[in-house]
């Protein structure tokens, strides 16, 4: 099935080339930022930057990795909209799966490949003490925020089942989250910080990962193992997402014919 | 005969909201469909009918598992289908007119290749069904031409395959030849005879060209306002809705004595129009009567030099159930 779609897309081939070099581009930029706060100031809410880029990058490689998986929730709204969703209802196949296997977009994978390339060069320049924990820590990371991320692709997709327009709202949350990782949560106002890194579960996707990783104190006082409990918070927002969308996928109104 | 599809008080709403005033809005529930009682057996042909609006591909969703019911119940193949999508899925075959099933980008071949795999048909069973197919609806000419490319015809007659390539019990089809020119809706209609000819898959079919249905199904449900209006035969919609067939003569002179002429109708027979120079007749036989015995006994008492009997309109019948 994969093989069909990767077809399908190099039919388009000018377009392709063009796609992988834009999102490559832009990825790029994303870290690039990161760079430019710290040609201003040495530290960010206290850290380094070397451990603020690791941040950076395990949280930037989590939502390209849930952005491969699952961004192409995101034509949900086209097909609710349209109609076409109907289409995928009549095989005996899970929405969802079909949803995010069809039309899947191949130049993500290039993001995928450059947030690695990210990880490993912030891992050097953090100088991570590598043993089997802190290996395994990493890729307990990686996957949970995978996880994270996409849930709330998913979640943010399942408002248009009640709200057709609701994607910008969406993409609050889900680029908006991913801005907002790329910081150490201590940096932002209290109300703020509750809200996403806590309320929401947000300071699991690399924040403390990263503390523990580094054997950095939080300047916000919680133990050092809060950085394992990533896959926990994951395990809640997969669940609640799932929840979310079989809500949704009942609620389906379709079109007129 | 075993029941395939069984829906009784069948029901769904939609809640509309409209603006009232600038910021007060309005809740008005409307029922797209409103109780439907409906048993279908195995092996039947069923035209689906009603005017745009009165809950046909609503009916249609809730028994493919595309839409949730907002009351009473429906099984199709011993499965709920929202419940049980999923499996009620291999079971059935959808087409709907108005969207695609396949894939926009890939030509037909690959599209029902990438359906094998979805359905899991073991290849020969696969390549057998699809040659069938092939023959029958013609489409080796443009296999392998992307799904965009195909004409609405060539499209209809993909889509149709891609519905039957698992081998369904029941294929449910939302207006099949919409939009399409006489050769396709005769290639569709002569396919889906054949289809029905076998007797193993039950074919419901809504649509609003019902020359469909004349050649296709014996029965036909009409609905109206999401509410069934008529269960049954053709035949049996034209007796409930007083449809006649009539009988037209010309005659070489006016009959001379109209009380005469009048004597020689039998029950059920009225004159329905005579011309001014009464050379031109129009008769409506209503239930049991016979066009022979009529046009006998004219003969005997005026000389005929044409006549005609006009089978009823199935059109005007169902034009009158949508005016009501």
């Amino acid at each position: 099935m994969l093989a069909a779609q990767a077809r399908a897309q190099r039919s388009y081939r000018a377009s392709f080339t063009v796609e992988v070099i834009g999102a490559t581009v832009f990825t790029g930029l994303d870290l690039l930022t990161v760079l430019v706060i710290f040609r201003v100031t040495r530290t960010l809410g206290g850290f380094a930057f070397p451990s603020v880029f690791l941040m950076s990058t395990t949280s930037g490689l989590s939502f390209a990795a849930a952005d491969l998986v699952v961004g192409n929730v995101e034509k949900l709204r086209l097909g609710i909209r349209t109609g076409q969703l109907d289409v995928l209802f009549i095989r005996p196949l899970g929405i969802l799966r079909q949803l995010v296997a069809t039309d899947f977009e191949l130049r993500r994978i290039g993001r995928v490949i450059e947030g690695l390339v990210a990880v490993g060069i912030a891992c050097a320049l953090a100088h991570v003490a590598w043993s089997v924990p802190v290996a395994l820590l990493l890729v307990l990371t990686v996957v949970s925020g995978t996880v994270f991320f996409g849930a709330l692709f998913v979640a943010g997709a399942t408002v248009t089942f009640w709200w057709i327009d609701s994607g910008e709202f969406a993409n609050g949350f889900t680029y908006g989250g991913r801005d907002f990782t790329t910081y150490p949560v201590n940096v932002y106002g209290t109300f703020f910080r509750r809200l996403f890194a806590f309320g929401l579960g947000f300071a699991a996707v690399a924040y403390y990962p990263v503390l523990t990783l580094l054997h950095l104190p939080d300047p916000l006082g919680l133990p050092t193992w809060t950085g394992w409990l990533s896959p926990v918070v994951a395990a809640v927002a997969a669940a609640a997402a799932t929840a979310a969308w079989r809500a949704g996928v009942r609620h389906y109104r379709s079109t007129g014919s | 005969m075993t029941v395939v599809i069984e829906a009784q008080g069948l029901r769904k709403d939609f809640i509309l909201t409209g603006r009232a005033g600038r910021f007060r809005r309005t809740r008005r529930v409307v029922s797209a469909v409103d109780g439907i009682d409906l048993t279908v057996e195995r092996g039947e042909m069923l035209g689906y009918i009603g005017p745009n609006g009165a809950g046909k591909s609503t009916t249609l969703k809730m028994m493919t598992g595309v839409l949730t019911p907002s009351g009473g119940s429906v099984s199709v193949c011993g499965l709920r289908p929202v419940p049980q999508r999923t499996r009620l899925a291999r079971h059935i075959g959808v087409v709907f007119g108005n969207r695609s099933q396949l894939w926009w980008d890939l030509p037909l071949r690959e599209s029902y290749e990438l359906l094998r795999h979805i359905y899991r048909v073991p290849a020969a069973e696969h390549a057998a069904r699809l040659a069938r197919c092939r023959e029958m609806l013609d489409l080796d000419a443009f296999a392998d031409t992307p799904v965009r490319q195909l004409s609405l015809g060539q499209r209809m007659r993909g889509e149709i395959t891609a519905a039957l390539l698992h081998d369904p019990e029941v294929l449910f089809l939302d207006e099949p030849t919409i939009g399409l020119d006489v050769v396709s809706k005769q290639a569709v209609r002569g396919f889906l005879a054949a289809v029905g000819a076998t007797g193993d898959t039950t074919v419901v079919l809504t649509t609003h060209d019902l020359a469909d249905i004349e050649k296709l199904t014996r029965r036909l449900v009409v609905i109206d306002h999401g509410q069934v209006v008529h269960d049954g035969s053709v035949e049996s919609l034209h007796e409930r809705y007083g449809s006649r067939r009539r009988v037209v003569v010309d005659l070489d002179a006016p009959p001379e004595d109209t009380r005469a002429h009048l004597d020689v109708l039998g029950p059920g027979i009225t004159l329905e129009e005579a011309s001014a120079d009464r050379l031109r007749l129009s008769y409506a036989l209503a239930g049991g009567a016979n066009a022979g015995a009529l046009v006998a006994a004219l003969a005997s008492v005026a000389p005929l030099r044409d006549l005609s009997v006009i089978e009823p309109d199935i059109e005007d019948v169902i034009a009158r159930i949508y005016q009501r």
